[in-house]
């Protein structure tokens, strides 16, 4: 089974927030996490909240946007960012955003359009090489237990939907966090952790 | 390079100071320790070794950026090869793999619970495959070479698997040295854990070297023999 997908959405209006989560929830496969009404405390939440996808109303950036997106970027590189739009936003800030959700949009283009954004992301998104956390990402887990499970890559990235360079990426990464190569002692690894 | 290489008029001590994992390596030539101040060569004459074949691998195991060519190869006596891998082989089943499960099993047992279980499975696993790779390798590519140096033409063709499955053994080897000091709880028998990191360790090092020797100088004396007779 797919795990949900969790998504934080930082958005001041309730009813744009309730309407996106009534949508969302309706697809089966979203968690929609509390709102929060702006962005000031959202570095210090990311680490504990850790969602998979963010939707923020670019209006709520600070006044120095590009440094502000790049730090959340950093403490989730796993987490795509996408500007829910409703109102006029200055072209420049909009090209800080590599996705964009118009609320104008039906409900099912709107479900559509996440999911090809979360797919996209896992798809594109190169697993960083010397990352200074030794922690494996939510990702790296998820690609670990099908390892340990005795998948190859071929199947975890089938039933992922990444590709095999995506998943080769995550386990080269995985065994630069570990130490351990083998298949036998990532299993080992997964158990004493409590991983599966 | 060669210059530093050990020679046979150097003192066996003297060797064995500037490599002392050479130490290891004498019972599987049949050399006794007590062998005082005298040089390779004698020692050697002594116990009956090519003091050249003996060397090679001594050299191997000692500078990590030698080995041999087949040049070298085709000028050494290369007769005591087959007896030296069956004594490593022998060593590393009848002493090292029962004395490291020894201590594993009771470091496991006393962690106990998952833990401990998971330890035991991962090296009787381990134990296995390690073990049914010297027996492949002993059941084809030895006699093959024995064929080959007592002038027969032998027609058996090996298993393309020796590298590969060579590095995956000493991946796992590290990969239970990595488990044991990283991530089994630390308070469980502390000094008898550290010694079987080292026991691990110091094998997985000797079986490194070993499947060197397979990989770059049996594997292809073995096909230089076999051109050769034809």
């Amino acid at each position: 089974m797919k795990a949900l997908t969790s998504v934080l959405i930082v958005e001041p209006s309730e009813i744009i927030f309730y309407g996106l989560r009534c949508i969302l929830e309706e697809t089966g496969s979203y968690n929609v996490l509390s709102p929060m009404s702006d962005a000031t405390l959202l570095d210090e939440k990311l680490p504990s909240v850790r969602p998979d996808l963010l939707i923020v109303n670019p209006t709520l950036l600070s006044a120095t946007p590009r440094q502000q997106l790049s730090s959340w970027m950093a403490l989730r590189p796993q987490m795509p960012v996408v500007a829910l739009v409703y109102q006029y936003v200055d072209e420049a800030l909009m090209d800080l955003f590599k996705y964009r959700l118009d609320i104008r949009r039906t409900r099912s283009e709107i479900a559509s359009l996440l999911k090809s954004v979360v797919d996209d992301y896992a798809e594109n998104e190169e697993p960083a090489e010397n990352t200074e956390s030794y922690e494996l990402s939510d990702r790296e887990t998820d690609v670990l237990v099908l390892v340990a499970k005795g998948l190859s890559s071929k199947e975890i990235a089938d039933k992922l939907n990444i590709s095999v360079h995506t998943v080769n990426s995550h386990r080269k990464n995985i065994t630069h966090k570990t130490g351990i190569k083998s298949v036998a002692g990532l299993a080992v690894y997964a158990m004493i952790h409590n991983l599966m | 390079m060669n210059n530093r290489l050990f020679s046979k008029k150097m003192k066996l001590a003297d060797i064995i100071a500037a490599n002392h994992n050479i130490i290891l390596l004498l019972p599987r030539f049949g050399i006794p320790l007590g062998f005082g101040e005298k040089s390779v060569g004698e020692v050697c004459d002594a116990a009956g070794v090519s003091a050249d074949f003996m060397l090679l691998i001594c050299n191997v195991y000692t500078f990590d950026d030698y080995l041999p060519d087949i040049e070298v190869l085709k000028n050494t006596d290369m007769s005591p090869l087959i007896h030296y891998l069956l004594e490593s082989h022998k060593y590393y089943t009848d002493e090292r793999l029962p004395h490291i499960e020894a201590h594993l099993h009771h470091i496991a047992d006393r962690v106990g619970g998952r833990y401990g279980q998971i330890l035991k499975q991962f090296y009787g696993d381990f134990r296995n495959e390690i073990t049914e790779h010297f027996q492949i390798e002993e059941q084809l590519d030895f006699p093959k070479l024995i064929s080959l140096q007592q002038g027969q033409a032998d027609h058996r063709k090996l298993p393309q698997h020796h590298d590969k499955s060579h590095s995956t053994l000493v991946d796992k080897m590290n990969d239970l040295t990595q488990i044991v000091y990283k991530y089994l709880p630390g308070n469980v028998l502390p000094e008898e854990t550290m010694e079987l990191v080292f026991d691990i360790l110091q094998l997985a090092a000797d079986i490194q070297k070993h499947a060197l020797i397979e990989d770059k100088i049996l594997t292809p004396y073995i096909a230089w023999m076999e051109r050769s007779m034809k």
